[in-house]
C-alpha cells in the first residue's frame, strides 16, 4: 500500500474510516517527511507529541467507529491562527514566545471534526508580502524547482507560503491560510496546489491574527480540489464571536466535485491581460477558455474596467486597518517589550522598531499617513468609495456570468531576493486576486500547467458571494481537464 | 516626491515607531514611490458614489448585556495576563504616566 503520506486527504480520510491505515502511522509518516524537511524552512513550530497524542485519541474514536468529517487526518496550520498552548506567531518578532489562551474558531472546528495538528506554518510578517521572505523566522522555500539545473531557490508565494510549500512538498496532508489580497490563491499558484479564498464572511476571523479585517478571509491549501472542498467545509460557519461572520448554512461542498459545467456562463475580463504578462500565461488562460467550452459551458468576454485600480485601492484600505488593529503591540498586553526606555513613549516606540520587520513598518506608516488630518478625504475616503465601483461592476458582470475565469498571477515563482528591493513590482503579485477580496468574493486557484521552465501556473475562478459550490464544480472541471500535474521529488530530503 | 524627511518623521512618531535618523531619508523615498503609484485612484469619478466599508451587508448584530462564557468572559486574570512582559498583581505594568 502507498505511504499515508502519498494519498490526499479524500484518500487518506477514507482509507483511516476503513482502517486501512491509522492516524498513528499517517502522523509519524508526515513527522518523518517533516524531520527531513529543514531545508524548506515550512514549520516555525512542529508539535509532534501533540500530534502523536491527537492522533492517539483519533485512532481509539475511528476504533469504536466514531469520529467527524477530518478524523485522524494531519494538518498543517499557517501561524496566524491563534492555538491553545501552543506558540503563535504571525511571523513576527512581535510575537514570538506568544501563548494563545484560547483557540480560534477555525482551528477549534477542525479539531472538533476529528484532525491532528502537525505544527504551525511559516508566513510573511503579519501577512504583509507576497513571497514569504518577510518572515522574521527566515524565508520558505518552494518545493518547485526550475529544470535548468540552475537550482535556485525560489519563493512558495505569500503569505501563506508555508501552507503552500508544506502542502506541495507533501508534509501535510493539507493546510490552512489566510487571503487578504492573494494570500491563499498566489502561494497555490506558484507551488502546483490549490488555494480557495471562500466569501467574506465564511469563516470566522474569531482568533486569527489580524491584519485588514474588512479583506481577511481563511481558507484552505491542499493538493486538489475536492480536498479544499472538504477542508472549507470544516472551516466555514457562522460565530457569534465575529460579527462579520455570516450565518447561513454551509454546503457539502464535496457533493458539487464532479458537477457538469454545462450551460454555465464563464466570464473572461479583457482587463485581466497585462503588458508584459508572459505568453505562457495568456497560452494557460486561452487553454482555460477551451477546456470550459469543451466541458460545455458557455465563455463570454466581459469587461471589468476598473481592474487596474484594485491594487492602489488595496494599499490604502489595507494599510489604513493595519495601522489600526497593529497598534495593539504597544509591549504591555502580550509581545516583545523594549528592554530600553524611558518612559511611556519610549516603551511604546522602541518596542515597536525592535518588533516589527520593515514590510510591516512600511504599511502601518503609509497607514498612518492616509489616516492622518489633512489626508484622510485624499486617500482613505477615496479608496473605499473606488472600491464600492468595483465592487458595483463585479455585481454587474455576476447578472450574466455564473463564473470568471483568469489567470492566478502574473508570473510563475521567481526567485528569492529578486524582488525585495522594490515593493511596487512585489505587490503587482497579487493584481489578479486582490479583486476577489476588495469584492468579497470567493475565489480559488488550481493548477493548470508548467511554463517552460517547469513550474506550475494556475488559472483563477471567481464566482457570486457564497456561492462557493459553483465555484468548486468549476475548478474541478478545469483540474479534470488539465489532467495530473506531476509533483516536485523530494530533492530537499536530507 | 509626495513624502519628505519630516513628514515621515511626524508620521513614525503618530505610529509610535521609533525611527533612526538614517532611515528617514530612504523611507521617504519608498513611501512617496507607493504613494505616487496609488495617486492614479485621482482618473477615477467618484461623484456620488458612497464610501464602502464591508462587503458584508448586514446590520451589527446585537446580544444580551451580560457576561459570556469561554474565552471572551470574564472571571480569568490569570489568563489575561499570561503572556504580559511585566505584571504584578493581575495588573500590567508600564512606566509612570502621572506625575
Amino acid at each position: 500500500m502507498a505511504s499515508p503520506a502519498d494519498m490526499t486527504l479524500a484518500q487518506l480520510r477514507d482509507a483511516l474510516k476503513k482502517k486501512e491505515v491509522s492516524s498513528r502511522e499517517a502522523t509519524d509518516a508526515y513527522l518523518t517527511r517533516i524531520e527531513k524537511a529543514d531545508a524548506l524552512n515550512a514549520f516555525v513550530e512542529v508539535t509532534a507529541d501533540k500530534a502523536r497524542a491527537m492522533a492517539d485519541a483519533s485512532d481509539a474514536r475511528l476504533g469504536k467507529g466514531e469520529g467527524g468529517a477530518l478524523e485522524g487526518v494531519p494538518l498543517g496550520i499557517k501561524d496566524i491562527f491563534c492555538t491553545e498552548g501552543v506558540q503563535t506567531t504571525a511571523g513576527s518578532r512581535m510575537l514570538e514566545g506568544f501563548v494563545p489562551t484560547y483557540e480560534s474558531t477555525v482551528t477549534s472546528q477542525l479539531w472538533r471534526d476529528g484532525a491532528v495538528m502537525l505544527g504551525k506554518l511559516n508566513m510573511d510578517e503579519f501577512a504583509m508580502g507576497s513571497s514569504n521572505e518577510t518572515s522574521y523566522f527566515g524565508p520558505v522555500v518552494n518545493p518547485c524547482r526550475r529544470n535548468d539545473g540552475s537550482n535556485a531557490a525560489l519563493t512558495p508565494g505569500g503569505s501563506s507560503g508555508g501552507s503552500s510549500a508544506a502542502t506541495a512538498a507533501r508534509l501535510c496532508a493539507a493546510a490552512t491560510g489566510t487571503d487578504t489580497g492573494g494570500s491563499i490563491r498566489q502561494p497555490a499558484s506558484v507551488t502546483g496546489t490549490v488555494g480557495v479564498k471562500p466569501t467574506y464572511g465564511r469563516c470566522s476571523r474569531w482568533g486569527i491574527v489580524a491584519f485588514a479585517s474588512s479583506l481577511d478571509q481563511a481558507g484552505p491549501i491542499a493538493q486538489d480540489v475536492r480536498d479544499a472542498a472538504i477542508l472549507l467545509r470544516s472551516m466555514a460557519g457562522h460565530d457569534p464571536k465575529d460579527s462579520t461572520s455570516v450565518d447561513r448554512p454551509v454546503p457539502d461542498y464535496e457533493a458539487a466535485i464532479g458537477g457538469s459545467i454545462k450551460g454555465l456562463k464563464i466570464g473572461v475580463p479583457k482587463e485581466y491581460r497585462l503588458d508584459g504578462m508572459p505568453e505562457e500565461i495568456e497560452t494557460l488562460w486561452s487553454k482555460g477558455v477551451q477546456w470550459m467550452k469543451d466541458a460545455g459551458a458557455e465563455v463570454v468576454d466581459i469587461s471589468l474596467p476598473l481592474t487596474k485600480y484594485a491594487l492602489p485601492v488595496y494599499y490604502i484600505v489595507a494599510p489604513a486597518e493595519a495601522s489600526s488593529n497593529l497598534a495593539r503591540y504597544d509591549g504591555v498586553k502580550y509581545g516583545h517589550r523594549a528592554k530600553e526606555f524611558t518612559d511611556i513613549t519610549s516603551l511604546y516606540e522602541n518596542t515597536r522598531a525592535e518588533g516589527f520587520g520593515d514590510e510591516v513598518k512600511r504599511r502601518v506608516l503609509i497607514g498612518a499617513y492616509v489616516l492622518s488630518a489633512g489626508y484622510y478625504d485624499a486617500y482613505y475616503l477615496r479608496a473605499q468609495k473606488v472600491r464600492k465601483k468595483i465592487y458595483d461592476e463585479f455585481v454587474e458582470a455576476f447578472k450574466s456570468v455564473d463564473l470568471i475565469l483568469t489567470p492566478s498571477t502574473p508570473s510563475a515563482a521567481f526567485g528569492l531576493g529578486e524582488k525585495m528591493a522594490d515593493p511596487v513590482q512585489m505587490y503587482l503579485n497579487d493584481v489578479f486576486t486582490v479583486t476577489g477580496n476588495l469584492a468579497g468574493l470567493p475565489g480559488g486557484s488550481v493548477p493548470a500547467g508548467l511554463d517552460a521552465s517547469g513550474l506550475p501556473l494556475g488559472l483563477q475562478l471567481l464566482a457570486r458571494p457564497f456561492d462557493e459550490e459553483t465555484l468548486f464544480k468549476g475548478l474541478a472541471a478545469l483540474e479534470a481537464a488539465a489532467g495530473p500535474q506531476g509533483r516536485p521529488d523530494d530533492w530537499w530530503a536530507a | 516626491m509626495s513624502v519628505d524627511k519630516e513628514t515621515v518623521r511626524k508620521v513614525a512618531h503618530l505610529a509610535r515607531i521609533a525611527m533612526p535618523e538614517e532611515r528617514l531619508e530612504p523611507l521617504a523615498g519608498e513611501l512617496s514611490a507607493i504613494l505616487d503609484w496609488i495617486e492614479q485612484l485621482n482618473e477615477v469619478d467618484i461623484e456620488g458614489v458612497e464610501a464602502m466599508a464591508s462587503t458584508v451587508d448586514v446590520a451589527l448584530p446585537m446580544r444580551a448585556d451580560e457576561t459570556a462564557d469561554g474565552p471572551t468572559g470574564g472571571g480569568q486574570p490569570d489568563n489575561i495576563v499570561r503572556n504580559a512582559p511585566k505584571t504584578e498583581d493581575h495588573f500590567f505594568v508600564v512606566p509612570k504616566v502621572v506625575e
